[in-house]
C-alpha cells in the first residue's frame, strides 16, 4: 500500500528537478537577504534619521494612496460591475492598463499629465498654484496610479459574484439604491473590500519606477523606503539591505494575512 | 376597505422572458389568501418579480389598492421600494451580516426612522413572532423555523399593503414544516391585506389559502376555492399532486367512455357530455381474482410500478384506464404484487366524481 501510493505521487526525474531548481531560485534570495542582514547593528540602522525618514514617508504616503483609492476606486468598481453605459468594456481595459504597464513609462506618463508643462498640470499651476512632480503629493499620486487596480478588480470581481437577491430584498422593504449600497452590499463585500485595501497599500508600499520618475529622490520628501534602498545600495550596503528586511516582512505579513483571513471568503455568501 | 372592488390586487400580467411567456389574471381581496400553485418552470417566479416590481411587466397593468404600479400602456412604473409589498423570499433571504432585530428595523429603517424610533417600531413584531429570545443573533445562528419568522416580522413590520410570499415553507425539513405551517395560517388570518402565496405543494394551498390559482406553462389552468380543486381537478398535474386519477371522455346514459379507452359506469346519468372523472386512488381496490360483489366497475390490468407512500403504497397499474392504486402494505404482500403481476380492479361507481370538462 504505501509502495504503490508512493510510487503514484513521486513524480518522474524531468520534472522534479526543474521543480526544485524553481524553488530554490526563488528562495535563495530571500535567504541570501537574511544571511546577509547586519543583526548586529539592525536597530541603530532602523533607527537613522534616513531610514525614519523613508519609513514615515513611505508609511503615510502608501496609507494616503489606498485611501484616495478606496474612495474612488469602489465607486469605479460598481460602475464596472453594476451598471450598463457606452464604453464599459474599454473603460475596462483601460483600469487594467497600470497593472501591466512598466512603472517608468507610468511615471513619464505622470509627468506628461500632470508635470508643470503637462495636459492638467499646467492648469494646476496657474490657477492654483499647485505643483505635483517632486512634492510628497507627486509620490502620493504615483503610488495610486499603480497602485488603485488592485482595488478595483478585487471590489468588481466581489460585486459580480454578489448574488443580487439580498439587494432585491432590501428594496422590497422600501430601501433606495443608495440604502442598498451603503446597508447591504458594502457589507457583503467587506471581506473583498479589505483584501483590495490591503493589496493596494502593499503596492503602493512597494513602489519604485513610478515614484523616482515623476516625484523623484529627495531625502525626507520623495524618498520612500524602496528608493532610499537603491540609494543605499550605492554607498550603504547595510542600509539597503536592513530597509529591504522591512519591505520584505510586510509583505510575508500580508502575504499571510490574505491567505488566512480574507482571500478564502472572497465573496460572502 | 369600504369598496372592496378597488381594494387589494387587480393584475393583468403579461411577460416575456425569452421563449417563455406569462399570461394571467389576478385578483385577491384584502383579507384574502391566495395560493398560485404550479410546477416548476411554471413562471410562479415571474408573476412574483412583476408583482414586486423586480421585473416590469410587457403588457397589461399592476393595480395595488387604488394605485397603478405598473402599466407599460401608460408608461406607469412604480419602483419595487415604494411599492410596500413586504415579501418572504423563498430561503428568506435575510441580511447575514444584521442581527435578528436589525432585520425586522431594516424596513423601517429604510423608511427614514432612526436606529432607536425603529428598534421601538419592530418591538410588536419581534413580541408578535416570539423573537425576543433571539433578537442579537445573526441569521446563521437560527433554524429554518425561526429564520422564516424573522423573514415574516421583516415583511411584516414595514406594514405593506399586500404580501407576498414566495415557498415560504420549502426551506424547511418535513419535521418541523407542518408546525411552521399551523403557525404561518394563523399569522396570515390576521393580515389585513391581500396575501399571495406561490408555492408548488398543494398542502401549503390547501391549509393556508383561501382560494388557489393553478399555474402550469405560463397560463393559469384553473381556479377555485381549495376544495373545489382539490375535489375536481381539471388538468393531470392538479390531479396527482393533489393525489387524484383524472380521467377524460365522454358521458352518455351513465356510461363514460375514456378517451384512452375503456369505460366506467357514473353515479348517475344526470351530465352528458365531454366529462372528467376523478377517482381517489383510495377508492379503488386491487384483487388477484375477478371480484365478486356490488362493485360496479371491474377491469383487468398489469401492475406497473410500486411506490410506498407513508404507510400506504401506491401501486399504477397499466390498463383502461390506467390509475394509480392505493393499498396497504399487507394487500401487497396478499396479492404478491410486483411489476407485471396481472391484477383485477374495482370501485363503486358512487366514488367517482363526474363534472363536466
Amino acid at each position: 500500500m504505501t509502495r504503490r501510493s508512493r510510487s503514484a505521487t513521486s513524480p518522474p526525474w524531468p520534472v522534479a528537478l526543474p521543480a526544485v531548481l524553481a524553488l530554490a531560485f526563488l528562495t535563495l534570495p530571500v535567504i541570501g537577504l537574511l544571511v546577509r542582514t547586519p543583526w548586529g547593528h539592525l536597530l541603530d540602522i532602523l533607527t537613522s534619521k534616513t531610514s525614519l525618514d523613508a519609513l514615515r514617508l513611505s508609511l503615510e504616503t502608501s496609507i494616503a494612496a489606498t485611501i484616495i483609492a478606496f474612495l474612488v476606486g469602489v465607486p469605479l468598481a460598481w460602475l464596472l460591475a453594476r451598471s450598463e453605459f457606452v464604453g464599459r468594456r474599454l473603460a475596462r481595459a483601460l483600469v487594467t492598463v497600470p497593472l501591466v504597464l512598466p512603472p517608468v513609462v507610468g511615471g513619464i506618463a505622470l509627468l506628461l499629465a500632470f508635470g508643470r508643462r503637462g495636459l492638467v498640470g499646467q492648469y494646476l499651476d496657474s490657477c492654483c498654484g499647485i505643483t505635483l512632480p517632486f512634492t510628497t503629493p507627486g509620490v502620493v499620486v504615483a503610488e495610486t496610479f499603480v497602485a488603485m487596480p488592485f482595488l478595483i478588480i478585487t471590489v468588481e470581481g466581489a460585486l459580480r459574484g454578489l448574488d443580487s437577491k439580498l439587494e432585491d430584498a432590501a428594496a422590497t422593504l422600501g430601501a433606495g439604491r443608495w440604502t442598498i449600497f451603503r446597508r447591504v452590499t458594502l457589507p457583503l463585500i467587506g471581506p473583498s473590500l479589505i483584501a483590495g485595501a490591503v493589496l493596494t497599500f502593499a503596492r503602493a508600499l512597494g513602489e519604485f519606477g513610478a515614484t523616482i520618475t515623476f516625484a523623484g529622490n529627495l531625502p525626507g520628501v520623495t524618498q520612500t523606503l524602496p528608493l532610499a534602498v537603491y540609494v543605499g545600495l550605492e554607498g550603504d550596503l547595510d542600509q539597503a539591505v536592513a530597509l529591504s528586511l522591512i519591505l520584505l516582512l510586510v509583505s510575508i505579513a500580508v502575504l499571510v494575512g490574505l491567505r488566512d483571513r480574507w482571500l478564502r471568503t472572497g465573496s460572502a455568501s | 376597505m369600504t369598496d372592496d372592488s378597488t381594494q387589494g390586487i387587480h393584475a393583468t400580467i403579461g411577460i416575456d422572458r425569452g421563449e417563455f411567456t406569462l399570461d394571467m389574471s389576478l385578483t385577491v381581496a384584502p383579507g384574502e389568501v391566495v395560493a398560485v400553485l404550479g410546477p416548476n418552470g411554471a413562471g410562479k417566479s415571474t408573476l412574483l418579480r412583476g408583482l414586486v416590481g423586480l421585473t416590469p411587466i410587457d403588457r397589461g397593468s399592476i393595480r395595488l389598492d387604488d394605485v397603478v404600479v405598473d402599466d407599460p400602456d401608460a408608461d406607469v412604473l412604480i419602483e419595487p421600494a415604494k411599492r410596500r409589498i413586504g415579501v418572504v423570499f423563498q430561503e428568506y433571504r435575510l441580511f447575514p451580516h444584521l442581527t435578528v432585530e436589525d432585520n425586522v428595523a431594516f424596513g423601517l429603517r429604510s423608511a427614514g426612522f432612526g436606529k432607536q424610533a425603529a428598534q421601538v417600531a419592530s418591538q410588536e413584531w419581534i413580541d408578535r413572532l416570539e423573537l425576543a429570545a433571539l433578537r442579537a443573533r445573526k441569521p446563521g445562528e437560527l433554524s429554518g423555523g425561526q429564520a422564516q419568522r424573522v423573514a415574516l416580522a421583516r415583511a411584516l413590520a414595514t406594514k405593506p399593503r399586500a404580501l407576498l410570499l414566495d415557498e415560504p415553507l420549502s426551506a424547511l425539513d418535513i419535521a418541523t414544516r407542518q408546525d411552521v405551517r399551523t403557525h404561518l395560517s394563523g399569522h396570515l388570518r390576521q393580515f389585513a391585506g391581500p396575501t399571495v402565496l406561490v408555492t408548488h405543494d398543494p398542502l401549503d394551498a390547501l391549509v393556508l389559502a383561501d382560494r388557489v390559482v393553478v399555474l402550469e406553462g405560463g397560463r393559469v389552468t384553473q381556479e377555485g376555492t381549495t376544495h373545489e380543486v382539490a375535489q375536481r381537478p381539471s388538468t393531470p398535474y392538479v390531479a396527482s399532486v393533489m393525489g387524484l386519477n383524472l380521467l377524460r371522455g365522454k358521458a352518455l346514459a351513465g356510461i363514460v367512455q375514456l378517451d384512452d379507452g375503456g369505460e366506467l359506469q357514473a353515479p348517475d346519468a344526470s351530465t352528458v357530455g365531454p366529462v372528467l372523472v376523478a377517482i381517489r386512488p383510495a377508492a379503488i381496490s386491487l384483487h388477484a381474482h375477478r371480484p365478486e360483489g356490488s362493485a360496479r366497475n371491474v377491469w383487468q390490468g398489469v401492475v406497473d410500478n410500486i411506490q410506498p407512500v407513508g404507510d400506504r403504497v401506491r401501486v399504477s397499474v397499466s390498463a383502461s384506464p390506467s390509475v394509480v392504486v392505493d393499498v396497504t402494505r399487507s394487500a401487497v404482500v396478499e396479492l404478491g404484487l410486483v411489476r407485471d403481476t396481472s391484477v383485477w380492479l374495482s370501485t363503486k361507481a358512487t366514488e367517482l366524481e363526474v363534472y363536466a370538462g
